[in-house]
């Protein structure tokens, strides 16, 4: 983690551009790549050594989960931003990358592995995972396990190396939004529509407990419809906290009219916090990160669209975005963050401070 | 389903509507729960015909129901599955009532122009552009008017809306009159307000209402109005629906049954309207709210098809095994589709240039489709229709001619836009 980041002088380091409008986004866990989701059911990947941009092709449906198995490797000196090393600056000097497998999960229920770094990835294995959506896929922090979870209510774990199934997570009512592994190992959590966070054993398959992150839910009486769950979620790195993120306050769900909040759980006792942004903004939290400097970073948005900063629930920052962030991602030096924009627009803002 | 559960089907028990209705007219307390189900409704099979509509509120997605379009920019993540009648596809989210689309027929290529939720309701509910000034009957009106035989115990146009709140709308059957006008039983249940009061004797209350009729026929001596034959109806309606409560008592109905349909607001309405339908009431709509996905239409779409899907399929099957279909026309409607587009919350607007109706019953073709839309579903390219079209179908459908006319106030107004006509496609 740099020293020299300054989440104040978060600005565009690199606006990628897709015709199709932008579901998903993350980091490959070296850095050197930026994958991101579309509206046309495919992935792309965008390498930032070299600017190069390769469709990942297989999926028919749309895509939300993306995961990658080693979970963890050493970041490439990659700063995607000013000082800009991506896009080409080191093409000449640049390496093939390291293998890792990509998992990514899409609406049809289906998980999808890839070789993430090829020179055109195609799909390695195919797993008929949920029945209905799958939203939303993590891999253990030793690289061995895959989770996903749907609107089965169901949290699946998965063999990394071979997809073959390894345990069911049943106890959720309604569709399961989002999950995330602790850093420690042998704990995942999950979060459904009604904001109820499960926290699972590893090794029995039980609930240890469940945290209560209702107030991302409600049920809108005027248009008898459900509205809720975790859009983003993420631990700490070091585990004591658990970040989740949606909306909150909703007057009227089928116009999206409510608030983006984050919950912020302490590990240890469960407690959450609220962190609000301090303007009065309509609208949904789509991902969220705890950085490792130890502030909240959360992206989302409506009409167009927000990055909000906290230092303990104080919103100390914010970056207006032109476009809504349909999700967020941190670059593993931290030095970084990308959103995916409904314009199609893959941004990568740097929290680098300018050269003066 | 098996007919015998119902019925012995002897000519013992053979029960002609008319002699029914007469029956249930004097009093005869008992003598509908002793006759069966399927009997009344082979009966009504023969007597006449009656129209149900579903009405999805807020307007649903065409491309998430009959007219997908996936592998397209604005076909969302949503698979198109086939259905039992081969080469026809509707969207994942109705897999039950793909099973049954050998009953059903579609019309994609609807375009009614009015993309504002009162208006083309308005439109789809009168089969006409909204003249300021004049108002025209809605299609339960019209077929409560047409179809019924005037001697009803129930009245012939019944509304079944979600959550609480009965009332009588008089605004529906414009020049047709009150009696015509629609009553709305809030969550399947009858006005409960207007039950005797625990603290009322019988004979007191026979004394009160002999007191308010005396009154009412002395006022309407000199100063009947039609705000007064409104009031009049309208009171007179409720009285029925109170006096015949046990046919809105959906635990006469088989438990199995009941647990198709599902033990939710939307199979309990399902039930009922084939209960009433099947107990002579002519015009039965259920609203199912809520469709106006501005914001994450895909998600929400999953929760209301998800709860349309098996109450409808098996509110088509029970009325196919029931020997009903023939006479019932079915119609699935909204007041607009949804934008092809998806905007930025993950939503579909309104959109009349290009939706879906979906029918079935009374001789429609099944497996019937008319209209076609482009390849993302931004334009009709085959067989537009708008709301007149397809007001004349459901007419021509129970064998009424649309082409007749009213003549309130002396003045003849066609009883469908002159403008338009059947979709004959769809007509056996």
């Amino acid at each position: 983690m740099p020293a020299t980041v300054d989440f104040k002088q978060t600005r565009v380091g690199l606006d990628l551009k897709h015709p199709s409008p932008l579901i998903g986004c993350r980091f490959d866990p070296s850095g050197r790549f930026l994958f991101v989701s579309a509206q046309d059911s495919t992935i792309q990947r965008y390498d930032l050594l070299t600017g190069r941009k390769t469709p990942l092709v297989g999926h028919q449906s749309w895509v939300r989960g993306i995961a990658f198995s080693p979970a963890t490797a050493e970041p490439l000196p990659v700063h995607p931003g000013p000082p800009v090393v991506g896009l080409g600056a080191l093409a000449a000097a640049t390496a093939r990358a390291k293998p890792f497998a990509l998992i990514s999960g899409d609406y049809h229920g289906k998980l999808v592995w890839w070789d993430g770094a090829a020179e055109v990835p195609s799909p390695v294995r195919t797993v008929e995972a949920h029945d209905g959506w799958c939203r939303a896929v993590a891999t253990s922090p030793d690289g061995k396990t895959v989770a996903s979870c749907g609107n089965d209510h169901l949290v699946k774990l998965w063999n990394a190396a071979d997809g073959k199934p390894e345990r069911v997570l049943a106890g959720h009512d309604s569709h399961v939004y989002n999950l995330a592994f602790h850093p420690a190992g042998g704990r995942i959590v999950s979060c459904d529509l009604k904001g109820v966070v499960k926290d699972w054993d590893l090794n029995t398959g039980k609930v240890v407990r469940e945290l209560d992150a209702k107030v991302l839910h409600k049920y809108d009486t005027g248009f008898r419809a459900d509205i809720g769950g975790a859009r983003g979620m993420a631990f700490a790195a070091d585990g004591s906290a658990l970040a989740v993120t949606g909306i909150t306050n909703v007057s009227n769900a089928f116009a999206g009219v409510g608030n983006p909040l984050v919950v912020l759980f302490d590990w240890k006792d469960g407690k959450p916090k609220q962190l609000k942004p301090k303007e009065a903004y309509q609208g949904t939290g789509w991902g969220v990160a705890i950085h490792p400097a130890g502030f909240t970073v959360a992206a989302g948005g409506a009409g167009n669209g927000r990055i909000w900063f906290w230092t303990g629930e104080e919103n100390v920052h914010t970056v207006n975005t032109p476009a809504n962030c349909h999700d967020m991602c941190l670059h593993p030096t931290g030095t970084a963050l990308a959103v995916a924009g409904h314009t199609g627009a893959a941004t990568v803002y740097t929290m680098l401070p300018a050269k003066k | 389903m098996d007919h015998c559960e119902y019925a012995c089907g002897t000519a013992d028990h053979a029960l002609n509507r008319r002699s029914f209705l007469g029956a249930a007219a004097t009093g005869v307390a008992g003598v509908l729960g002793g006759f069966t189900s399927a009997a009344n409704a082979r009966e009504l099979a023969k007597a006449g015909k009656r129209v149900f509509t579903i009405f999805l509120s807020g307007g649903v997605s065409q491309l998430e129901s009959w007219d997908p379009k996936p592998g397209t920019d604005t076909g969302g993540p949503f698979r198109a599955i086939p259905t039992s009648v081969p080469g026809i596809h509707v969207s994942e989210l109705l897999p039950h009532t793909a099973k049954q689309m050998h009953r059903m027929a579609l019309v994609r290529g609807v375009n009614t122009h009015e993309d504002e939720h009162s208006r083309g309701a308005v439109i789809m509910l009168t089969g006409r552009r909204i003249e300021p000034g004049f108002e025209y009957p809605h299609l339960g009106a019209v077929c409560a008017k047409l179809l019924g035989t005037g001697k009803e115990e129930l009245p012939g146009h019944i509304q079944i809306h979600p959550g609480g709140g009965g009332g009588f709308n008089k605004q529906d059957a414009a020049f047709l009159g009150p009696r015509y006008a629609s009553v709305t039983v809030g969550d399947g249940k009858p006005p409960a307000d207007l039950y005797r009061p625990a603290g009322l004797t019988a004979d007191a209350d026979r004394q009160r209402e002999a007191l308010r009729q005396k009154l009412n026929a002395r006022f309407a001596q000199s100063r009947r109005t039609a705000m007064t034959e409104a009031y009049a109806e309208s009171y007179d309606q409720a009285a029925k629906v109170i006096a015949r409560g046990d046919v809105f008592d959906i635990t006469k109905e088989d438990p199995k049954l009941a647990d198709k349909y599902g033990r939710h607001d939307l199979g309990r309405h399902l039930l009922l309207a084939r209960r009433l339908l099947e107990q002579g009431v002519t015009f039965v709509n259920v609203q199912h709210t809520n469709y106006d996905t501005h914001h994450e239409n895909f998600d929400f779409h999953i929760e209301q098809l998800g709860e349309f899907d098996q109450p409808f399929a098996t509110f088509l099957e029970d009325l196919a095994d029931r020997g009903m279909l023939d006479s019932t026309l079915v119609v699935v409607m909204s007041e607009f589709g949804r934008t092809p587009h998806i905007n930025h919350l993950y939503g579909r607007d309104h959109w009349s240039k290009a939706w879906s109706v979906a029918l079935a019953g009374c001789g429609l073709k099944p497996g019937a489709v008319v209209g076609k839309t482009n390849a993302n579903g931004t334009a009709v390219t085959d067989r537009e229709v708008n709301a007149g079209h397809l007001f004349h179908t459901y007419l021509r459908a129970v064998g009424q001619d649309p082409t007749k006319s009213w003549h309130p106030n002396d003045r003849p107004v066609p009883i469908a836009d002159p403008k338009a006509s059947a979709i004959g496609e769809l007509l056996a």
